[in-house]
């Protein structure tokens, strides 16, 4: 952890967005992570999309459990909402906050260990309820912050620190939230900005459930030569699948020549993904698809990145219910507990 | 872009922007910390043996190390590097047991200085600890050239311009004063074995315009005229008071004249106010004071009474920018104004002038009367003569001056000692110290202060105005001196790069407040530039290459806006940064003097 307080100033050509603000308006205070965690990284991509994509700070919640990855709410956005929860049940607080106010921008941040281990219920349900939000797991396949323990991520055969093996098959939260519900799966690289940032800024706009696996290595723990999730592992071993790029509405989006690679995929707010496929073949529109490219993947050692699955026009969890269009949290009395003579009618259908 | 190889003394010294626009290469930050640390004698020394008149210079000098200020770029106002230097010389201690000895026993050689200003002042205090015997000549009545006869004390009192002139005479210089060198050919008869000429630029321009003639009595040459206020012959000046000229002179003939007792004086200039030669502050100062300047005014003609001055007539003309930062100027339609005065003080610039240099003794003069010099020795066409200050190219400045001397009696030394005097000069070098202390700590203090500039408080200003004598600043106390030194960026403390280190996992991208560091792909370097996370259009500032890292990328830094805050240190893992200070070795005749 660092005691040099980041300086304010910043660079004089830093760009201004269509807010008047720079990437730095969108920060929260200096990182207590560990140097050189992968961790920081995502956060300094969220910082980055959030300011290309000129959203206001006020108008987030941000949303977590607990671990290393989970304080990472406190380094961005220091100008919005945020709630860190108990382990492994930010999914609860996330659908309560998602339900309240559905015009924030709502962004999940948990780790492997938060959402596959202890909190592997939630998961399972918040991915099945389709909240609209984005959520981000920062995975490097361990327990950080209780200093390096397996987690349910880390694959079998991989070692610990110290050289024991883990004896578990791994569970993959990519598979999972394609299998039961997510309409936007993503996996990608701390060490790759150029690939994450577009996803994140893909996936805040994707109405519905947004997930993204992204692994970021524990260079306390987990960085070691028997890793999987180590920086050098995941350099050499990534195979980027699908990229995706989010074109606001009323952008210009230029003509591309390889078209076959291209596909453009039209958002329900106007808005456009152009996705850039490695392979022709591979349709991210096709869930099974997804689901069959990520296994062989994985049984082959190669670890698939981009956005493998995206389904625009999903329902999320506001149509699935039914509510109504103006926030909850922005309903007055006479709406919210119309009396009780519509209590009397509600009870008569019942009957 | 090939790799950086850092081991080149130019490239850290670079970074150190004041530094490096410092013709003497004072330690800037290095002396500021030493200030902020309250050691003020070690900060003064640290001056001295670099510029040579600390105390002086932190009163007087043009400060090219300021606009340069890597804060001007990060922030807005550079830090106040001359006022600190004087700081250093208002608090410092007893200097006497730093300074160099001088040998009683002398090497047997012996050198003429010509002139006692600064230039030679500086050349004989490197010359002196190494047993030379030094003769100086000057026509003035005391030592300091310019410093003594054009800077008026209420900018340089007397006594802190004795002590450090006084500090080298005393070294034990032969000086005679009062003696006006009329011929070199008898100087050279005189067989010393090396020749320094220190005379300056003495020659004030003239304007030969109608009327000048007829008012020769009540027109004086700026700089004579400063001079003989300087030396006591001249105590007053009445009535309307014309300056003429846009320079430092002319702030300096202008704030004199109101001290002593003009009914009215006035600036004009025949050129903009944003391309006058006067200094930021010395206008400022001059305005202050409630000096009008008036622009875009060249003069016409001189009108009189019967010999008995009484205006100048002006053209009035408009500047017409030329896209290069510079104008042309064109009549503006408006009629001539006519101007009342009584008095006038030319102050359109100096020229060099060496009539007492036989052009039969060797020493060659290019068309504008500038004696043919190397570049890098300054010996002149006569291989025992060299020159140095404003003789050489020129009117220039004290700090110029300074650094003319220490390359001057280098090649002094190096040709008395039977050496080739280009070949066998010291070399540039740079040695790099890690500031590492622990974990988190280091040896400098790394915060970034974001203070506004200070300013330096100044006497009231009436009784300024009243006694030509009062200083107008009062400089710094040590208290604003601290928190003036503490916006001090440490430029010298420098990121030093180790790819084998590097795991390439972003932490220095993603902490640095000034967006200097980015992994991508290698290019030429106008391509590179356009690559980097915040665009580095700076192109006087270099880029940091490394060779190629594990993915292929190289790490560029943009030196450009480093606050040297060592966050990118702090949140490397494997410490592939880590903040050194570069120690710049210019090479002067102290970088011999080891045994
Ligand atoms: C009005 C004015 C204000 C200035 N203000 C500043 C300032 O604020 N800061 C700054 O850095 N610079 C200032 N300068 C410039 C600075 O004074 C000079 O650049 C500097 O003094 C040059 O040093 P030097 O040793 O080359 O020559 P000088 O200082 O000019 O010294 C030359 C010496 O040689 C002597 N000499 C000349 N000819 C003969 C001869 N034939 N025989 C015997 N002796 C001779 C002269 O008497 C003189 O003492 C100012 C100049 C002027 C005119
Ligand atoms: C209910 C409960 N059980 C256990 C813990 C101890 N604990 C804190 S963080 C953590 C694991 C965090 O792992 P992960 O979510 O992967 O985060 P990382 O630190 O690796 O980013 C555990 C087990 C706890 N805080 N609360
Ligand atoms: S322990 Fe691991 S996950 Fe936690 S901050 Fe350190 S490097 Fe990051
Ligand atoms: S910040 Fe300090 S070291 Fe850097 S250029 Fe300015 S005075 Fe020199
Ligand atoms: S010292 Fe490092 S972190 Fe600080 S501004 Fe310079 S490059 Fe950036
Ligand atoms: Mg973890």
């Amino acid at each position: 952890m660092t005691f040099v307080a980041k300086p304010r100033v910043r660079h004089p050509l830093l760009p201004v967005n269509e807010l008047g603000l720079t990437r730095r308006d969108y920060e929260g205070s200096v990182s207590t992570l560990c140097a050189g965690c992968g961790h920081d990284s995502v956060s300094a991509a969220i910082v980055q999309a959030c300011a290309e994509l000129s959203l206001p700070p006020h108008k987030f919640a941000k949303v977590s459990g607990i671990g290393c990855s989970s304080k990472t709410p406190s380094y961005f956005l220091s100008h919005s909402h945020g709630f860190n929860s108990v382990h492994g049940r930010m999914p609860s607080v996330a659908t309560g906050a998602n339900l309240a106010n559905r015009e924030l921008y709502c962004i999940g941040v948990s780790g492997d260990g938060d959402s596959a281990s202890i909190g592997i219920g939630q998961f399972a349900h918040i991915v099945r309820r389709r909240i609209n939000m984005l959520y981000i797991v920062d995975n490097n396949g361990t327990y950080g912050l209780t200093k390096g323990q397996f987690s349910a991520t880390n694959d079998k055969g991989s070692t610990s620190k110290r050289g024991v093996p883990n004896l578990y098959e791994p569970i993959d939260l990519v598979s999972m939230a394609l299998q039961i519900g997510a309409s936007f799966v993503a996996r990608s690289f701390s060490g790759d900005k150029r690939q994450l940032v577009p996803l994140i800024q893909a996936g805040l706009m994707h109405k519905g459930f947004a997930f993204i696996d992204v692994i970021s290595p524990c260079v306390a723990f987990n960085n070691h030569n028997g890793s999987t999730k180590s920086y050098d592992y995941v350099r050499g071993h990534t195979e980027r699948l699908v990229s995706a790029d989010y074109i606001a509405a009323g952008e210009e989006i230029t003509v591309d020549y390889e078209s076959g690679m291209l596909e453009d995929v039209a958002m329900p707010d106007g808005s456009t993904l152009r996705l850039r496929k490695v392979d022709e073949d591979y349709d991210p529109r096709d869930r099974v698809q997804a689901l069959t490219q990520v296994q062989r993947s994985a049984e082959a050692g190669e670890v698939v990145t981009g956005l493998l699955y995206v389904d625009a026009d999903a329902a999320d969890c506001h149509d699935v219910l039914g509510t109504p269009a103006t926030p909850l949290n922005a309903l007055d009395d006479s709406v919210l507990c119309p009396g009780a003579e519509a209590l009397e009618g509600v009870n008569a259908q019942l009957r | 872009m090939k790799a950086t190889d850092i081991a080149d003394p130019n490239y850290f010294h670079k970074v150190v922007d004041c530094q490096w626009a410092c013709p003497a290469h004072t330690p800037v930050p290095d002396y500021i910390r030493l200030i902020a640390e309250e050691r003020f004698t070690e900060a003064y020394m640290l001056n001295w043996d670099s510029n040579v008149f600390p105390g002086i210079l932190g009163r007087t000098c043009d400060r090219p190390c300021e606009p340069a200020c890597r804060r001007v770029r990060t922030e807005e106002k550079p830090v106040a590097i001359c006022r600190l230097k004087r700081v250093a010389a208002d608090h410092k201690g007893d200097i006497s047991d730093y300074l160099p000895r001088v040998p009683k026993k002398k090497n047997g050689k012996r050198i003429c200085l010509m002139g006692a200003g600064p230039a030679s002042l500086a050349v004989a205090r490197d010359l002196l600890p190494f047993g030379y015997e030094i003769d100086m000549f000057d026509r003035d009545p005391a030592g300091g050239g310019m410093m003594r006869s054009q800077i008026p004390a209420f900018r340089l009192p007397a006594d802190v311009l004795e002590e450090e002139v006084d500090l080298i005479l005393n070294m034990g210089v032969n000086a005679q004063f009062g003696y006006e060198i009329t011929s070199m050919k008898e100087m050279l008869d005189m067989d010393y074995d090396a020749y320094f000429v220190g005379t300056g630029a003495p020659r004030g321009r003239d304007l030969d315009l109608p009327g000048r003639q007829e008012v020769d009595d009540h027109i004086s040459i700026g700089i004579d005229w400063l001079s003989s206020v300087a030396f006591g012959h001249t105590s007053s000046i009445s009535g309307k008071v014309i300056v003429m000229g846009g320079g430092n002179t002319a702030m300096d003939c202008c704030r004199t004249s109101k001290r002593l007792g003009a009914e009215r004086v006035t600036v004009v200039v025949r050129s903009a106010f944003d391309v006058m030669k006067a200094s930021e502050w010395e206008k400022e100062d001059a305005m202050s004071e409630g000096i009008p300047i008036i622009n875009n005014r060249p003069p016409k003609e001189f009108l009189h009474d019967n010999g008995k001055l009484t205006g100048i007539v002006f053209e009035c003309v408009r500047p017409i920018p030329d896209g290069r930062g510079r104008y042309r100027y064109e009549p503006s339609g408006e009629p001539d104004v006519v101007m009342e005065c009584d008095h006038v003080l030319m102050a359109i610039g100096q020229e060099n002038h060496c009539p007492w240099v036989e052009r039969t003794v060797g020493i060659e003069f290019d068309k504008w009367d500038c004696p043919i010099l190397d570049e890098d020795t300054l010996q002149s066409s006569h291989p025992k003569v060299f020159f140095g200050g404003d003789s050489a190219l020129g009117p220039e400045n004290i700090i110029w001056a300074s650094a003319h001397a220490h390359k001057a009696a280098i090649s002094i030394h190096l040709m008395c000692q039977g050496k080739d005097i280009l070949r066998d000069r010291p070399p540039e070098g740079v040695n790099l110290i890690s500031q590492k202390m622990g974990v988190h700590q280091w040896s400098y203090d790394a915060e970034h202060d974001d203070s506004k500039r200070f300013l330096v408080p100044h006497a009231n200003k009436r009784k300024a105005l009243d006694n030509i004598k009062i200083e107008v600043e009062l400089g710094f106390d040590a208290r604003l001196g601290l928190k003036e030194a503490q916006r001090c960026l440490n430029c010298d403390v420098q990121t030093v790069f180790t790819e084998s280190l590097c795991i390439e996992c972003d932490a220095c991208v993603d902490i640095c407040p000034m967006d200097c560091i980015t992994f991508t792909n290698n290019a030429e370097e106008g391509e590179l530039r356009t690559l980097l996370t915040a665009p580095a259009q700076n192109d006087e500032q270099d880029i940091y290459v490394s060779e190629e890292l594990p993915t292929g990328r190289v790490m560029a830094k943009d030196e450009d806006v480093c606050l040297h805050c060592g966050l990118c240190a702090e949140r490397c893992p494997t410490n592939a940064w880590d903040m050194q200070k570069s120690v710049i070795h210019t090479p002067q005749l102290g970088s011999y003097a080891s045994g």
